[in-house]
């Protein structure tokens, strides 16, 4: 990815960021999004990119505990920060509580919104540990999916809280 | 339900309610690779250049500026395809680089190669085309007035119709009976479908990877790998089997991966640079970057006796092709075929009619033709039921095709269709209390907006009934191959080329063989032309039945190959075809010498809404539905489906809509084009109705379709029962229903 740099001539930047609670860094391209260098800088391709302009959710991370679009953030404004993407959530061996509940509730179809989805559940029972149904569909209309009509991942989203 | 001779009914509900589905974990951890996911060593981005304009001349390509950029490693145009210059799902009539003319906005035109997204980007930017601008033809209706966009009409011919005229794609008569034949009453409406997008989550996309010997592997987003094989392969000069081409990880599909978008583009800059090439779309690209749902005009003339028998249907139905013919025959054919709805009719005259214009491409869409001439049938339904003063649930009731009737084409019905069963279960279905006042501002039309306080707001109750065919239709040989190789151990691979797109198809294939097979011990080979035959396409909900067909007849025959050869490994693959269906009547549009039609299935659906008459807000306050689903391998899944598939059935009657302006698609990002949110989606009550379908494996029917079909027509049924409005058009606006209180 040396290119980067002769992209645009000076406009390179270093970032240095914590991923997973990995303290990593990468060259990006000064109009680089954070999803971009997530994805294509440090092979982190479990957010996902599909609208680039925070109208889906799919690439959702917690930058500094915070729910973010990742393709809203430039990876320069993630420099020095903490971010946590889906693969720091849990793993195919130890799967996250809402991971794991949007397996066994079927809210998983295509999956692409997945990730995004459930970065933004964790985020919300994180905040609020027994959310009312109205709670969660306000909570997640930021999130699109065209699969599921969304009742599976309301069943996932109770299943996961407990109630 | 006694099940069918000579299958084994799986238990109800078994699998996959107890089971995860296998991707599952995978996609929720962000561990599966999707299209987009892909890379590779010394991996380049490809990007496409594309038309301006809807319809021009090319003058003149000059590439000589992109090529000098950093990083750029090839820019190429149509004198660059090494083989066959178009391509098509049913006809070559589509530039794989427009050559000298485009006729749709987005069109591509030439192709680059860069080390770095960005590069390729602004590389495709600096490739300067002069175009000299040519009148389009936008208004379908005029279409057959105008110069011809294919002088060479490709699809003319194929045991169609004659229909000289310029522009048809396909024209199509259905005409059974005496359609002059009166009645006591007779409605008749105009109605209109706005273009609605498939708008799958995960953008086209791919890596093509050149195999150092002239061939090329081409990982993909696809809904059949082996039809895509067969375009790419031709155009590169390359024999099928030096093409190869895998199934990626697919982010939704809905229809519109059945065209090719990158495969040509990417497998071209691979050869010609000798590196891997990965190609993305963005969400603008992606919007220019496959077909969608055709628009479409209806014009409809129901006639009934006093009592409510239906006497004659007579409808109309224009549907804008655009710029390519992709599946516009095949879409107006089911279109028409089943416009009348699950109604038994003797007096019918349809003419279908698909046309080329310069607006973006159509083709298939969940639905595939049906959702269109729903909304106008069950329209006109509700108008007549009005005018006869008879219940509209009453009324559908009495005219209920069942088998034993026949369909518009003539075609008895003769497997499973339980009409009468799935309109009774979905009215019984007991509807929400209404809500009362005040309440929460997210439970009122307009939601967050926090726009009202509940005065004005009216509650309304829809009903509609939809149906459509399962399985390729009118001659196709439709099949599916599967392979299996049982081990010594007697655990087993099995090979299926079945595109899973989300639906489940690949937790099928794995049931249907640890089922088969006895044994957990089971293996599921990732998707590839170079390891199987064609499965067939992963659309008219055909995957279930065939998938499941194919994967059990290879399972039985390996197991009685193993009783000849005990203690050998056992390596073989079986094709499994449904029965067999036959054209229709080019004059008449009426069946041969046997069904067009495998199978149908059926889904009747209840809605509530609520609508702020002041300001033209809606909510969708409850779905239930109905549905003949011949038997769920899994309920889960297929309670996934319908309510995946109502829920595409609401944007098109409420916010989605492709606008166009002078062929130009002006709202192509999910900021303009709206897709239903949480918010928007109520809850979904799903009942199954299981009447297994006697020729499909286990008693299975496709379920993907049938909620699409009719939740738009209940919705706005809703609608107007609130209203009062005559609501003709989807997606219906604010200003379709603000401003007065009508009813």
């Amino acid at each position: 990815m040396e290119s980067a740099a002769e992209l645009d001539e000076g406009l390179a930047v270093r970032v240095e960021l914590t991923v997973n609670g990995e303290r990593l860094e990468a060259d990006a391209w000064a109009g680089e999004s954070l999803l971009t260098m997530l994805r294509d800088r440090l092979g982190l391709y479990g957010s996902k990119n599909a609208c680039e302009q925070g109208e889906c959710g799919s690439c959702s991370v917690l930058l500094d505990g915070a729910l973010v679009c990742s393709c809203l953030v430039l990876a320069a404004q993630a420099d020095g920060h903490d971010v946590v993407t889906v693969e720091g959530l849990g793993d195919a061996e130890q799967p996250h509580p809402v991971q794991a509940a949007f397996a066994d509730a079927g809210a998983v179809q295509c999956g692409f919104c997945t990730p995004g989805l459930v970065v933004a559940v964790a985020d919300l029972l994180g905040r609020v540990p027994n959310p009312s149904e109205d709670e969660i569909r306000e909570a997640l209309s930021g999130n699109l999916c065209r699969c599921t009509g969304y009742q599976k991942i309301l069943d996932a989203v109770r299943m996961a809280s407990g109630a | 339900m006694s099940a069918p001779a000579g299958t084994r009914v799986l238990e109800r509900g078994h699998a996959a309610t107890t089971r995860r589905r296998h991707d599952a974990i995978p996609k929720a951890t962000g561990q599966f690779a999707y299209s987009s996911d892909l890379h590779a060593a010394g991996m380049l981005w490809g990007q496409t250049v594309r038309s301006a304009h809807a319809h021009a001349r090319i003058v003149d390509v000059d590439v000589s500026a992109a090529l000098a950029l950093p990083g750029v490693r090839a820019v190429l145009t149509h004198a660059d395809v090494p083989g066959r210059k178009t391509y098509g799902l049913e006809f070559p009539d589509q530039p794989v680089l427009a050559i000298d003319r485009v006729r749709y906005f987005g069109e591509p035109v030439a192709i680059v190669a860069a080390d770095e997204p960005e590069q390729a980007r602004r590389a495709a930017a600096a490739v300067r085309v002069e175009y000299e601008v040519l009148e389009s033809v936008v208004d379908p209706e005029r279409a057959t007035e105008m110069e011809p966009l294919h002088p060479d009409r490709p699809t003319m011919g194929h045991g169609y119709r004659d229909d000289p005229r310029p522009n048809v794609v396909r024209s199509l008569v259905i005409r059974r009976g005496d359609p002059d034949a009166q009645g006591d009453v007779t409605v008749s409406g105009f109605y209109e479908v706005g273009q609605q997008d498939q708008a799958f989550l995960g953008p086209e996309s791919g890596l093509a990877v050149p195999d150092g010997e002239g061939g090329v592997d081409i990982h993909v987003a696809t809904q059949w790998l082996h039809v895509d094989r067969d375009q790419v392969a031709p155009c590169l000069d390359l024999e099928p089997e030096r093409v190869r081409i895998h199934l990626a990880g697919v982010g939704g599909a809905f229809g519109g991966r059945e065209d090719l978008s990158m495969q040509i583009h990417a497998a071209m800059l691979a050869l010609h640079t000798g590196r891997p090439v990965k190609m993305v779309y963005g969400r603008e690209e992606s919007f220019v970057g496959h077909v969608h749902r055709h628009p479409a005009r209806i014009w409809a003339e129901h006639t009934a006796t006093r009592d409510g028998r239906l006497v004659a249907v007579r409808m109309r139905i224009l549907i804008d092709g655009g710029a390519y013919a992709s599946s516009s025959t095949a879409v107006i054919s089911n279109a028409s075929a089943f416009a009348v709805g699950p109604y038994g009719v003797d007096n019918v005259s349809i003419e279908g009619l698909a046309v080329y214009t310069n607006n973006p491409p159509c083709g298939a869409m969940r639905g595939f033709g049906a959702v269109q001439t729903c909304f106008a049938a069950e329209a006109q339904m509700d108008k007549l039921a009005r005018e006869l003063g008879i219940d509209p649930v009453e009324l559908r009731l009495l005219n209920a095709l069942e088998p034993g009737g026949r369909l518009a084409t003539g075609q008895v019905v003769a497997a499973a269709l339980p009409t009468k069963e799935v309109i009774r279960k979905a009215a019984a279905l007991p509807l929400p209390e209404p809500e009362e006042l005040p309440r929460e501002t997210i439970r009122l039309p307009g939601g967050a907006g926090n726009t009202t306080r509940g005065e004005g707001v009216r509650r309304g109750v829809g009903f509609a009934v939809g149906f459509k065919n399962i399985c390729y239709s009118e001659g196709f040989d439709d099949f599916c191959a599967a392979r299996v190789r049982l081990r010594p151990d007697g655990s087993a691979v099995v090979h299926c080329a079945a595109a899973e797109v989300g639906q489940g198809v690949t937790d099928v294939v794995l049931e249907v063989a640890r089922r088969e097979l006895a044994t957990d011990a089971v293996e599921l080979a990732g998707g590839s032309t170079a390891a199987v035959g064609s499965a067939g396409s992963t659309s008219a909900s055909r995957m279930t039945w065939m998938a499941a067909g194919a994967v059990q007849l290879a399972c039985r025959e390996a197991l009685e190959e193993r009783e000849r050869r005990p203690g050998d490994e056992i390596d073989l693959e079986r094709v499994y075809r449904h029965p067999r269906t036959f054209p229709l009547d080019p004059e008449t549009g009426q069946v041969t010498d046997g069904p067009a039609h495998v199978a149908l299935a059926v889904a009747a659906m209840r809605a509530v809404v609520e609508v702020d008459v002041e300001l033209g807000l809606t909510r969708v306050v409850w779905i239930g539905t109905a549905q003949d689903v011949g038997h769920a391998l899994s309920r889960r899944s297929v309670e996934g489906q319908i309510e995946g598939g109502t829920a595409q059935g609401l944007g098109l009657a409420l916010m989605e809509e492709i606008q166009t302006r002078d062929g130009a698609i002006v709202n192509a990002s999910f900021t303009d084009y709206l897709v239903p949110t949480f918010l928007d989606m109520p809850p979904v009550v799903s009942e199954l109705v299981e009447d297994p379908e006697p020729d499909a494996p286990y008693g299975v029917k496709g379920v993907g379709e049938p909620p699409t079909v009719v939740s738009t027509a209940a919705i706005v049924a809703a609608l107007r029962d609130a209203t009062g409005v005559d609501l003709t058009r989807v997606p219906v606006r604010p200003d379709d229903v603000a401003g007065l209180d009508r009813r």
